[in-house]
């Protein structure tokens, strides 16, 4: 830079209106933070939070060691756990292939009415955490493994249905056109030309979300929908550390041991 | 051979397996998903009465998503509401601050084996847990309220962003690399004028994303304390106050919505 002459212009990426703009723009972030910081922190009390590192300490020193005799005790809600991801990714996959060949520009019978109605309950499914779904279900259906079962199906709808018809808008449309140049029915040419084009992109999508459900059901206990996290929440209200230790643990190795098996099974099919 | 001048040719056709072409291997993980299927429907416990109670209830919860009712707590939603958008956006910022350099030292090809090592392990620490149970840390640690769900959402953004943008990072044009570091720049001028073009549009695209759902986990983690409007949810449905509820799940959507909208918009503009 200083062995410029310094008659010579120096080269910049931005027109100084750019940069002004730019410049403009940070600030405005830079005060829109500093303003939600304060908003958010107006009932902050700061007592807690300095004294949040003895508490760690104190949390750290209660939780090591792991409780281990609590494990043989956790297993059946382990297996819990599992059902409820397993079977409620299946209801998920189940009702959202319908939604999914409704929303689909390509397959939908109506653009008008049925095409809107299908991606308004994709976009509400998506929109609402599975803890929440768990939480309205406990209380309608009561607590247990079936109320956790339902969250993870509905919560499940939004998210294959969504990836599922943009692969069903994404196929090659001359596959279906020559099945249709056969003189097929509707029903024949999306199952001769459409599905067999998505197949191998439903069951990633289907896995890649059994994976996601195994996490998101391991704490669903906590609102009463059955499973791993029953033990958690029993655990915390009675300040059992080493226990949760333990539980923290086991839900970690469950979510590797998920996480791979995923990774095989889409690996081998895409 | 002779049999094959009387093999008659099928008539029908049958669409040949995709995915696994072993008939055997096809009929025993059919056996076994069923078997499975059986066990697991056994341990399911349902109250079949409690259920017909529970329906009656479910249709007062459908009424209260027609009818939502704003106004009787719209003091505690608003409150929900301000506590959520002002945890979401300052989470947002503070992580994207935090993972910026935990992402460049996460990426294999610019730092010592060293700090690659340490940062991609905080990276995987923040991704294997849910945000519900560091939620659950940071309110016995921090106390109730939204600091514990700002530090939450702020952690679980750095384990997200850091990992994409190191990706991001070693996938990179070594070409423009080479050319910036032939003129003699040193390792900042390198990341200034070699890698931050290059992945700036994805950072910005994947921090609007966060932002998007950083509001939804913000919705959550109320539930277990750590503010927002999650906490004002769990109240109303405890309280059988379905209309409130429906009135607060309608928020939610809409926000979420017109967040995916913008984000959307902004990423084409970006782009």
């Amino acid at each position: 830079m200083n062995t410029m002459p310094p008659d010579r212009p120096i080269w910049h990426y931005r027109t100084p209106r750019q940069r002004l703009m730019l410049w403009f723009g940070w600030l405005a972030l830079v005060a829109l933070f500093v303003y939600c910081w304060e908003v958010m922190n107006r009932e902050t009390l700061w007592f807690f939070v300095m004294d949040a590192p003895n508490q760690a300490a104190d949390i750290g020193s209660r939780m090591w060691p792991p409780r281990w005799e609590y494990v043989p005790e956790l297993l059946i809600p382990l297996w819990d756990t599992i059902n409820i991801a397993t079977i409620g990714t299946a209801g998920g996959v189940l009702l959202a292939i319908p939604i999914a060949f409704l929303a689909a520009r390509n397959t939908t019978p109506s653009p008008m009415l049925l095409r809107p109605v299908a991606l308004l309950i994709i976009v509400t499914s998506r929109s609402i955490n599975s803890l929440i779904w768990a939480l309205l279900l406990v209380a309608i259906i009561g607590p247990g493994i079936l109320a956790g079962m339902v969250a993870i199906a509905l919560r499940s709808i939004g998210f294959i249905g969504k990836l599922l018809y943009e692969a069903i808008e994404e196929t090659d449309p001359l596959q279906v056109e020559a099945i249709a140049a056969t003189g097929a029915s509707r029903a024949q040419t999306i199952i001769y030309g459409i599905v067999p084009q998505i197949i191998p992109a439903f069951w990633g999508i289907s896995v890649f979300r059994w994976d996601i459900n195994i996490r998101e059901s391991t704490i669903l206990g906590l609102v009463g929908a059955g499973g791993i996290g029953l033990k958690l929440q029993g655990s915390l209200n009675t300040l059992a550390w080493g226990q949760v230790s333990v539980i923290l643990l086991l839900i970690l190795g469950t979510v590797v041991v998920s996480e791979w098996i995923s990774a095989k099974i889409r690996h081998a099919v895409i | 051979m002779s049999t094959v001048a009387k093999k008659r040719y099928p008539t029908t056709w049958r669409r040949p397996p995709q995915i696994m072409t072993d008939r055997r291997w096809r009929i025993s993980i059919q056996i076994a998903i069923v078997a499975y299927l059986i066990v697991a429907w056994n341990s399911i416990e349902v109250d079949w009465e409690r259920v017909v109670v529970g329906l009656e209830r479910g249709k007062q919860f459908a009424m209260g998503f027609l009818r939502p009712d704003f106004a009787s707590r719209w003091e505690d939603i608003s409150r929900g509401i301000i506590e959520s958008l002002t945890m979401t956006l300052t989470s947002t910022v503070v992580g994207i601050l935090v993972s910026v350099p935990i992402g460049i030292g996460a990426a294999r090809n610019l730092t010592p084996r060293l700090l690659y090592l340490v940062c991609r392990s905080i990276v995987a620490v923040s991704r294997s847990l849910q945000e519900v149970i560091i939620a659950i840390f940071l309110v016995a640690m921090f106390g109730f309220g939204p600091f514990a769900g700002f530090l939450t959402l702020s952690f679980a953004t750095i384990g997200f962003l850091a990992k994409l943008l190191a990706d991001d990072i070693e996938e990179i044009e070594p070409g423009q690399v080479e050319a910036i570091r032939s003129t003699g720049a040193s390792w900042w001028q390198l990341v200034n004028y070699a890698i931050q073009p290059q992945v700036m549009p994805r950072l910005i695209g994947l921090s609007l994303y966060r932002l998007d759902i950083n509001f939804r986990e913000s919705a959550v983690i109320g539930i277990v304390g750590a503010g927002g409007i999650g906490a004002t949810l769990n109240t109303a449905i405890d309280r059988y106050e379905y209309d409130s509820a429906g009135a607060i799940l309608l928020i939610i959507i809409v926000i979420v919505m017109g967040a995916e909208y913008a984000s959307g918009t902004i990423r084409k503009f970006l782009q």
